[in-house]
Parts: structure tokens; sequence; C-alpha cells
């Protein structure tokens, strides 16, 4: 469904020029879930962003189904993002914000399929007419979900879906994912620093550091905690909490 | 720490509310705690007013917050009753807050680097060149690589990460006895996380500050602090040992560590935290 090939992305150029992805290969299959790990800096959104058409700036190779990423296919993948504060237009209603794919694209029937897909996300027909202020973080999450979800794409990419949220939200958030991905037999792409979210979301996953895939693994290896690398093997032991030892142990790999 | 000398930091019954349209709405209701040469660590969820208490000890409140409180006292000083004077002096100097959000709290026209010196000279009352090394220093012991580089950045032209780095070594520079940090790790990777919670670490084990860890993260205080205070909806839910986290006993505190993913366990579904209303009363 998603092939990566040599994808290199630069910003700026001379001396001053970012790289901020440098050669990252991987392929998601039909249904699959794949997860992109790693620190600030380490290209993970930036490769999440160039798969949804939001940055057409690099070289190598991208594509989704059968299409290059560099043309935008709305209803074939679809993204939900960080912030769900940032995410949605605080001037326009859940529904305007449901509805407005289904105007552009022409589909009918939008009264039912609105009220169909906050159902699917577990928002009540009373939330159709609030704005997003009178909204939690959890449920502005949820409007994301279901906005992404209205065109019926076949890919979801996920940016830091739940870092934003409390922990008891992120919970119902990642149930959610979890039960949407099954229904509407999705794949996936979750972009996260955190390890435990990743191993509970996907079947594979990409370690990445400084705009380099480091390795990749099933999930299964990630839970026996028994990576190849010296760079994972260091953010596993990090992600353990905070332990004197291992933070006098840490080194910097470039 | 039982048999510690008197605490560094004394609160009673601490509130603090906002007066609305549709009558008060209490943040803090009732904390209790006391804060020795230790780590404590306050863990909540948002709006559960453990931000607001940190604020409160600083009487860094806004004006429309309405503050009480049985006791409020550090080193023996009232800070309930305290001058503007006293408490201008005591900010800073020996009781610090690391906010959550470099961006809004550095000085955007100031390099950073005069800014931490700044801290030294006014708050420790050293020269300009001495509060030059001392900021160097400290930028050093925050782990920031090419001190003198960063030294002559402005706020702007470094990243979040560093940034918080940056407000932890302002605070750190004049050597305070208190340390409230308001999730100062938050916005950091693990492992600058836990470069950063070293230093704190020993700081409080080498220069006996007291240091208030207010954070979200439950594990992480566990595994970093001595105790640990549960807040929610403004009241403390319990307080334990860091080392008996697992053996929690409040359902709230229970309910918050079932609904963390886990690398060693594959549950298809995470149980989700329902809230006891009887929580929100108070005993």
């Amino acid at each position: 469904m998603i092939s990566v090939r040599d994808l290199a992305i630069t910003f700026g150029s001379g001396p001053g020029a970012v790289h901020a992805v440098r050669g990252v290969s991987f392929d998601v299959a039909d249904g699959e879930s794949f997860g992109l790990v790693g620190e600030s800096g380490s290209g993970k959104s930036t490769v999440l962003r160039a798969l949804a058409g939001l940055n057409r700036l690099w070289t190598g190779s991208a594509t989704l189904g059968e299409t290059s990423a560099r043309v935008q296919q709305p209803r074939l993948v679809q993204m939900v993002f960080q912030d769900p504060y940032a995410s949605l237009h605080p001037r326009h209603t859940v529904d305007r914000a449901l509805s407005e794919p289904l105007e552009i694209h022409r589909i009918g029937d939008a009264n039912e399929r609105v009220e169909r897909a906050l159902a699917d996300v577990g928002l009540g027909p009373a939330f159709r007419f609030r704005y997003p202020n009178q909204l939690s973080g959890g449920q502005r999450q949820r409007v994301a979900i279901a906005r992404a979800l209205m065109l019926e794409p076949r890919v979801l990419l996920l940016d830091e879906p739940t870092s934003a949220l409390d922990v008891s939200v992120q919970a119902e958030i990642l149930n959610l994912l979890r039960r949407l991905r099954v229904e509407r037999r999705l794949t996936m792409i979750l972009v996260s620093h955190n390890l435990a979210v990743v191993a509970h979301m996907c079947d594979r996953l990409a370690v990445m550091n400084r705009g380099l895939v480091v390795e990749e693994m099933d999930v299964a290896t990630l839970r026996r905690a028994e990576p190849r690398e010296a760079y994972t093997r260091q953010l596993l032991t990090a992600s353990k909490g905070y332990d004197r030892e291992v933070a006098s142990g840490i080194v910097t790999f470039d | 720490m039982n048999v510690a000398p008197p605490p560094l930091l004394a609160v009673e019954d601490l509130r603090v509310s906002f007066a609305t349209p549709t009558g008060p709405f209490h943040a803090v209701r009732g904390v209790s705690f006391t804060l020795g040469r230790e780590r404590l660590g306050i863990v909540g969820e948002s709006g559960s007013g453990k931000s607001l208490t940190g604020r409160a000890i600083m009487r860094l409140l806004p004006a429309s917050a309405q503050l009480s409180a049985r006791r409020l006292s550090f080193d023996g000083i009232d800070l309930l009753s305290a001058s503007t004077k006293t408490l201008r002096g005591l900010r800073g100097a020996r009781i610090s807050l690391v906010m959550q959000d470099p961006k809004y709290s550095l000085n955007p026209v100031m390099t950073v680097g005069e800014q931490i010196a700044e801290a030294a000279r006014i708050h420790g009352g050293v020269s300009k060149i001495e509060a030059r090394l001392r900021a160097l220093a400290m930028l050093e012991a925050v782990r920031i690589r090419d001190p003198e580089r960063v030294f002559r950045l402005f706020p702007h032209e470094v990243s979040g990460g560093m940034g918080q780095r940056i407000m932890i070594a302002m605070m750190l520079v004049p050597e305070p006895d208190v340390l409230i940090a308001d999730e100062p790790t938050s916005a950091l990777d693990v492992t600058v996380q836990l470069q950063v919670l070293a230093i704190l670490d020993d700081l409080v084990r080498q220069r006996g500050m007291g240091l208030l860890f207010i954070s979200h993260d439950l594990e992480l205080v566990a595994s970093f602090c001595d105790r640990v205070l549960v807040m929610y909806a403004g009241r403390v839910m319990e307080e334990l040992s860091a080392r008996d986290l697992a053996s929690a006993r409040h359902p709230y505190t229970r309910g918050l560590l079932n609904s963390l993913p886990r690398l060693g366990d594959e549950r298809a579904e995470l149980p989700t935290l329902s809230r006891d209303p009887a929580w929100l009363e108070e005993r």
C-alpha cells in the first residue's frame, strides 16, 4: 500500500541547509499498522507530512497505492495531527468541520453521514452543533478523527495523536483507533515518541535518528526488548523511568 | 525522613478559588503537605489544581484568584502575611519556579546567556564577570553542547528542549533552597529528560535543595521522587511513598496506572477510567 525508497528531504539551501530526512526506505502492507519512532528532530513527522502530500519537495520515491505522494489523494489518505486545540477551526462548528469534505467532493446524504461519523467516534448527536471551545481535548481529537474518516480513506496517518492528552483520555482514543482500524481495515502509520503506545497500536515499526532509519523490527521484538541497535536499546532503557546510572551513561548517537 | 529538621515548606489546608458568573469555582480545595530536603512529586491530570498549588506557594496567582490557607510558610516565613518586598526577596533567590513553556517564559529580546547571568547577578549578588562564568557553567551542567555559542543566542533561535534546559539553568543559577518545577521535562526527549532529572537529583542530594516536582507522568514521578501526592479535582486523593506506587490503594490512582499502555503486556483494550463523584466530596 505504501512504499518509500531513498526518501530525502532538505529544508533551505547552501551551508545553512537542514537535512531532515537523509534516505529513508520502508514498506507498509495493505491493512498493516506501522510505527515511526524517534526523538525530536529525527525526521519522523517530516516523513509523515511528505506522505500526506503536505510537502512535495523531496527526492527519492514515495507512493501510496499506485500514485506518487506528490499528488494529494484525499480519498485515499487522511491525517490526524498532534494538537487537537490547533487542528480544528475555532469558528467552525463540528457539523461544518465534518460536512466540508463531503461538499468539496460532492458526496450526498451529508446529514446521515455526519451523524454516523459522530456516532462512530463515540460522540452523541448533541455534539454536532458545538464549537471546538466547547469540547475537551479528547472530544476534539475524536472530531479530528471523525473528520479524517469522512471521505472513507484507506490510509490514516497519525502524528502523535495522543501526546497532548491526559493518560485516561489517551486510553479512550487508542481504543477508538484500534476499533476503527479493524472495522474499516485501515492501513495506518503512527508517529510517536512513546514506545508503549507504538507497541500497543502497531504490527511493525522503524526507529529513526537524525534523518535515518536506525532499524526496523516487529512489535514482538520491541516487547521482548531485544533491538539490534545500541541507539534503540538506549531509547528503551530511558523510557523505563528515572535511573541515575542510566542517566550518567547516556551517549549521543550521530 | 521522619526525624528530619523542620520542613522547608509547610502547606496546610490550601484553597484557591475563582469568581465566575455562576458562583465561585474552587480549583484547589484543602491541600496539605510539607516539603523537606527531598523530592516530592505532585501528580494529576489537567485541571487537578497541581500547577495552581505550585503557583500559590510563590504567591504568583492571577489577581482574580482567592487564596486562603491555615498555614503557608517557607523556612519559618509566613508567606500569607509576607510583604511584597519580602516575597520579591524570596522569589528567584530562595524559591524558584520552572514553568512548562519556555516560549512564554523567556525574554524574547535578550540573549539566553544574558538572562541566566542576570539571574546570577541579581539573586546571587556576584559581579558581571563572575555571573557570566556561572551562566556558562550552568549551561554546561544542563548538557548544552557548546555553551559559548548558545550563550549568544536569542530564545527564538533555540529548540523547545533547549529552551527548557535554559530555563532550568536560569532558575538553578541563584542556588535556591526550594525549586518548584512544573512539568519541567515534559517537552524533552526521554534521554534528555533523564539527564535533566539527574541534575535536579544531584542538587537535592548534594546541596539539600527541596524539590516540588509537578507532573502528569505518574510512572516518571514514581521512579524519580521520594514521595508522591496524587491530585484530582483540587484535592489530594492519596499520598504515597514513590516505591509503593504499584500498590496504590485509591481507585483513581489505580485507574490512571491501568490506563497506560505498557511494553510488557498485550491488552487489546485499555481500561478507561470511570470517575466516581464521591472523589469530589471533601472528607
